[in-house]
């Protein structure tokens, strides 16, 4: 009881509430013993000498001594060993930080002026409210719509700047139910101390009942209304002769630019598209489509993006049921990384005599390393270029920014 | 201190010419140098009058003195005028200006009327600044960072405004600094070699060499923040097209080195202090020399550590970090040796002294929380936080305000041949010390608990550590005045000194204050700087007969037989 009191008058260390924060206060307290001691130690060091050599009398000169050299080099190379154990454990924990799973529960947050919106995978909204699961790695995919903005969970030791017009992501497996302070951590104007909210953390059950009571259409469908709201199906419409690219499974596949480039299509990417499509055109298209700055919210395009990240999920869902006409893609694993277009073993024309997006385009069978470029590409009657080349989707998380 | 019985001089500098005129045309280094003094002292109270505001202002968790648009102004103006105006002219221009020509026994500067220069624009800049406050001033964080600053402030004209009174300072810091490399190179009295020059001089020309090579990005940064407000280029603006981590990247490019602008002259100043009251060259000469050379270089290479949480790529961030823990080694040695020099010396408790010794304490702690922000782990969840800011107010306040008044007092007498009451010199630095100590250590505990930097209102269970730390700052403002009553009083009725310490070094050759020329004979350098004279090392009592203990030893010509124990 009395401590309890204690700690909520006078706090003197946060809650643990996910996994990360055990192995950030390892570090912390780590660090906290070896730099405690070494600054301890000069500061006895100090007192003693200098009361130990006080001058007694004021024309007293100091002693000539002799010092080893090997005194000086020890106090190099010592602190230097601790500093690259920091540096090691440090980096590792940072490392580790970036690794999302796989299976994290994905939820959308964007940051403005003052406040945090953010979508579940459902489409259930909050603001300045989160709730998630306990024992779930949760990923939050977050872009600012104004001035850089910073998710900082104290409980979950996590921090990531958020930025307009670039995904930045975090991730945090809570482990303990309770509610926790978000804060906005990078300044951003007046309201900035104001840009707080709160997480909740929920034994899964509840969270599934809450999510029941929040739920106002997923996240992918709002996306699909506004893309056929916006009629971007005119034009992607996955039929070979399409003016656009074929979308479908095209999230996190590589995608060869008319420069030659090859590019990660990630969320950013996606978004650049949607947004500045000049700036990145896939091979084989014209710039042609008409950039959607300034006439979309960053909801909205959270809402596309994860409608097309959804396509390429359904899409493994539904196994190509006839065999391919085209030959046979190099199976995934053995396709090297290479730039070159693979034209021999893709004949131009064969694709085109494919049916539409209905052919549910073999090639685009997840493992196949032929991406979702890859049917409209090769389809694309004028350039001569024929294939985008086939680079594996794994060179996928260098591009992300984290 | 010695009791001194002695005399002004009768002419110096201070009485060679009278009249306003001869101020404001002056080139004499140490009038420029106390021009200097006397503009960064009124920023400096400016700038804490502001702290304290702040700190007043988080005495509760909730809005009491202030709305959320004037927190945000008193905590930006608070940085922009105590870094931009006072932290870093503080030691280059004023004690630097002052001593660096006098301890390598030149006569002035290399350039003069290009010093005087300097002083004019710093001047034109902190004008603006002080003009920028008076209107209304800005809100949006030392840092300017984009694009808040560039497109969403609610007063664009005062950031337009205040980024170019930071821009035309960055040209007396330049100038500054190239009038201190050139004076180093060029005009070092005979005898003056590189490893004899004091340890004063190395930090200041490691200083110099940052001045000289970061400032100008800043000034670039600023260029294109106005190119980019006027002719709609895309540089950091989202909207068009630009890259707001570029910015940073550029903004930390300077500004991170700018942090070694403020502290290594300080450390140098540290080493000339501890070497006077141990009466006794600084252990590892050579090492704290090069040490501070080698900060310098590595802070060009470390800004990416302000940018862990940035969305920079995880593997510059790697980078960063290892070379943030590399800088910490030089900085290490230096403390290390401070602490070995006391070992056998003569060390006396002079206010000097204490100033000192508390930099050394602070320092280090300082030092070591910048290792827990340089590990990328922690720093996820240090990054802007409260540990972030008394981290570096420990570098900044605790380190480089603790050694300008340490050389302040050290010096003071050199400059006005006049003492200042010795007991409330000491209880300066304790105050100081004490009130800094509790101002600061509250907010390491408030930062890990996750309260974030520029919140104008907090989390109620913050609330008794902030108490803590607003008590501490009242007692640090209380330590910050009294040096300013007893210093102003001293100029008129403080003893009579020369060299009140014993102290060696070319500045104490010549008389207290010096002539305008500071040397009537130009100074000829024959031995090793600090070369105090020693006693032989006191001999065990064995029995046996010795020839009698305890004599002193004349300080060698060249000082090579103590050099050895060293390189």
């Amino acid at each position: 009881m009395n401590t309890m009191l204690l700690s909520h008058f006078l706090p003197l260390f946060p809650d643990q509430a996910a996994t990360n924060a055990k192995d950030v206060d390892y570090l912390y307290f780590f660090m906290l013993t070896v730099c405690g001691l070494a600054s301890v130690g000069i500061v006895l060091a100090i007192f003693y000498l200098a009361v130990k050599y006080r001058r007694r009398s004021e024309d007293e000169m100091a002693e000539d001594t002799h010092v080893p050299v090997a005194l000086e080099w020890t106090w190099i190379v010592v602190p230097s060993l601790f500093f690259l154990a920091f540096f090691g454990w440090g980096a590792k924990l940072y490392f580790d930080q970036n690794k999302v799973p796989k299976d994290a529960l994905e939820i959308a947050c964007t940051g403005r002026q003052w406040m945090w919106k953010f979508q579940h995978p459902d489409g259930q909204r909050e603001i300045n409210a989160l709730h998630i699961p306990i024992g779930r790695p949760v990923k939050l995919v977050m872009v600012s719509e104004d001035v850089i903005h910073s998710m900082f969970i104290p409980a979950f030791r996590v921090h990531m700047d958020v930025i307009p017009k670039r995904y930045t992501e975090c991730w945090f497996e809570p482990t303990k139910p309770g509610t926790y302070h978000i804060f906005c951590a990078q300044y951003c104007g007046t309201e900035h101390s104001n840009m707080i909210g709160t997480v909740t953390v929920m034994e899964p059950h509840e969270y599934e009942k809450w999510l029941n009571g929040a739920a106002t259409g997923s996240l992918a469908l709002r996306g699909e209304s506004l893309f056929n709201k916006l009629a971007c199906n005119s034009c992607h419409t996955g039929n070979a002769d399409a003016r656009g690219p074929y979308l479908p499974g095209l999230f996190g596949r590589n995608v060869q630019l008319t420069t030659g480039e090859v590019v990660v299509a990630d969320e950013n990417y996606i978004r650049e598209s949607i947004m500045k499509p000049g700036a990145h055109i896939a091979a084989g298209f014209d710039n042609i489509m008409p950039g959607y700055e300034g006439q979309l919210t960053d909801e909205e395009v959270i809402q596309l993006v994860a409608y097309i990240k959804q396509l390429g999920k359904s899409y493994e869902q539904f196994e190509p049921v006839q065999p391919p006409t085209a030959p046979a893609p190099v199976p995934a694993g053995k396709n090297p990384d290479q730039t070159v277009p693979t034209g021999t073993t893709k004949p131009t024309g064969e694709p085109t005599d494919k049916p539409g997006p209905g052919a549910t385009a073999s090639p685009n069978a997840t493992p196949s390393p032929a991406s979702t470029a890859s049917p409209t590409s090769t389809a694309t009657p004028p350039p001569a270029k024929p294939n985008e080349p086939k680079k594996q989707p794994t060179a996928g998380e260098p591009r992300k920014t984290n | 201190m010695i009791q001194e019985n002695v005399t002004l001089p009768r002419e110096h500098y201070l009485n060679a010419h009278y009249g306003w005129k001869s101020w404001l045309f002056t080139t004499d280094h140490k009038r420029i140098g106390l021009m200097y003094m006397i503009s960064i002292t009124l920023m400096f109270f400016i700038g804490g009058f502001f702290a304290l505001l702040i700190r007043l202002e988080l005495l509760t968790p909730q809005a009491d003195m202030f709305n959320a648009d004037q927190y945000n102004k008193l905590f930006t103006l608070h940085g922009v005028v105590l870094i931009f105006f006072f932290l870093i002219p503080s030691i280059p221009a004023v004690l630097g200006n002052f001593f660096l020509p006098i301890m390598i026994g030149a006569k002035d500067v290399a350039f003069p009327k290009l010093n005087l220069f300097s002083w004019y624009i710093f001047i034109i800049g902190a004008l603006m600044g002080l003009w920028i406050t008076a209107v209304g001033g800005i809100e949006t964080g030392w840092t300017f960072y984009t694009p808040y600053s560039s497109s969403f402030s609610s007063n664009s004209s005062a950031v337009a405004a205040a980024t170019l009174a930071v821009f035309i300072t960055g040209f007396s810091s330049i100038l500054t600094g190239l009038n201190f490399i050139v004076t180093v190179h060029k005009m070092r009295a005979p005898g003056m070699t590189w490893f004899r020059m004091p340890l004063f001089i190395w930090s200041i020309y490691a200083t110099s060499i940052i001045q000289v090579l970061a400032t100008p990005v800043l000034g670039i940064t600023m260029v294109l923040l106005g190119v980019e407000r006027l002719v709609h280029v895309g540089i950091f603006d989202p909207n068009l097209g630009g890259d707001p981590v570029l910015f940073q990247h550029m903004f930390w490019f300077y500004s991170h080195p700018a942090v070694y602008i403020m502290i290594l002259p300080s450390l140098g100043v540290v080493s000339e202090l501890i070497s006077a009251f141990t009466r006794k060259r600084v252990f590892g000469y050579k090492f704290v020399a090069v040490s501070s050379l080698l900060i310098a270089i590595f802070s060009f290479i470390v800004w990416g550590h302000h940018m862990y949480v940035s969305s920079m790529s995880i593997y510059a961030g790697m980078l960063f970090s290892i070379l943030s823990y590399l800088v910490a080694v030089p900085s290490a040695v230096k403390v290390f040796n401070w602490t070995a020099t006391l070992y056998k010396g003569s060390v006396s408790y002079d206010t000097p002294m204490l100033y000192a010794l508390g930099f050394i304490g602070l320092f280090t702690i300082g030092g070591l929380t910048g290792l827990f922000l340089a590990s990328m782990g922690l720093d996820r969840h240090l990054h802007d936080t409260y540990f972030v800011i008394a981290h570096f107010h420990l570098i900044m306040v605790g380190g480089a305000v603790m050694g300008y008044f340490g050389g302040l007092h050290y010096w003071w007498p050199k400059m006005f041949g006049r003492m200042y009451p010795e007991w409330w010199g000491r209880l300066s630095a304790l105050v100081v010390f004490l009130g800094f100590n509790l101002s600061f250590f509250p907010q390491f505990i408030i930062g890990y608990l996750g309260m974030p930097r520029r919140y104008h209102v907090y989390a109620p269970e913050f609330q008794v550590l902030n108490v803590m730390s607003t008590a501490g700052s009242s007692i640090l403002g209380v330590g910050y005045v009294m040096p300013l009553v007893y210093f102003i009083w001293s100029l008129r009725y403080g003893k009579l000194a020369a060299n009140p310490w014993g102290a060696k070094g070319l500045e104490w050759e010549t008389t207290s204050p010096p002539p305008t020329h500071n040397f009537e004979i130009p100074p000829v350098v024959n031995e090793e700087a600090y070369n105090y004279p020693l006693r032989q090392p006191s001999v065990k009592n064995t029995g046996a007969l010795t020839g009698g203990d305890s004599r002193s030893i004349p300080p060698t010509k060249s000082g090579q037989g103590r050099e050895a124990e060293v390189v």
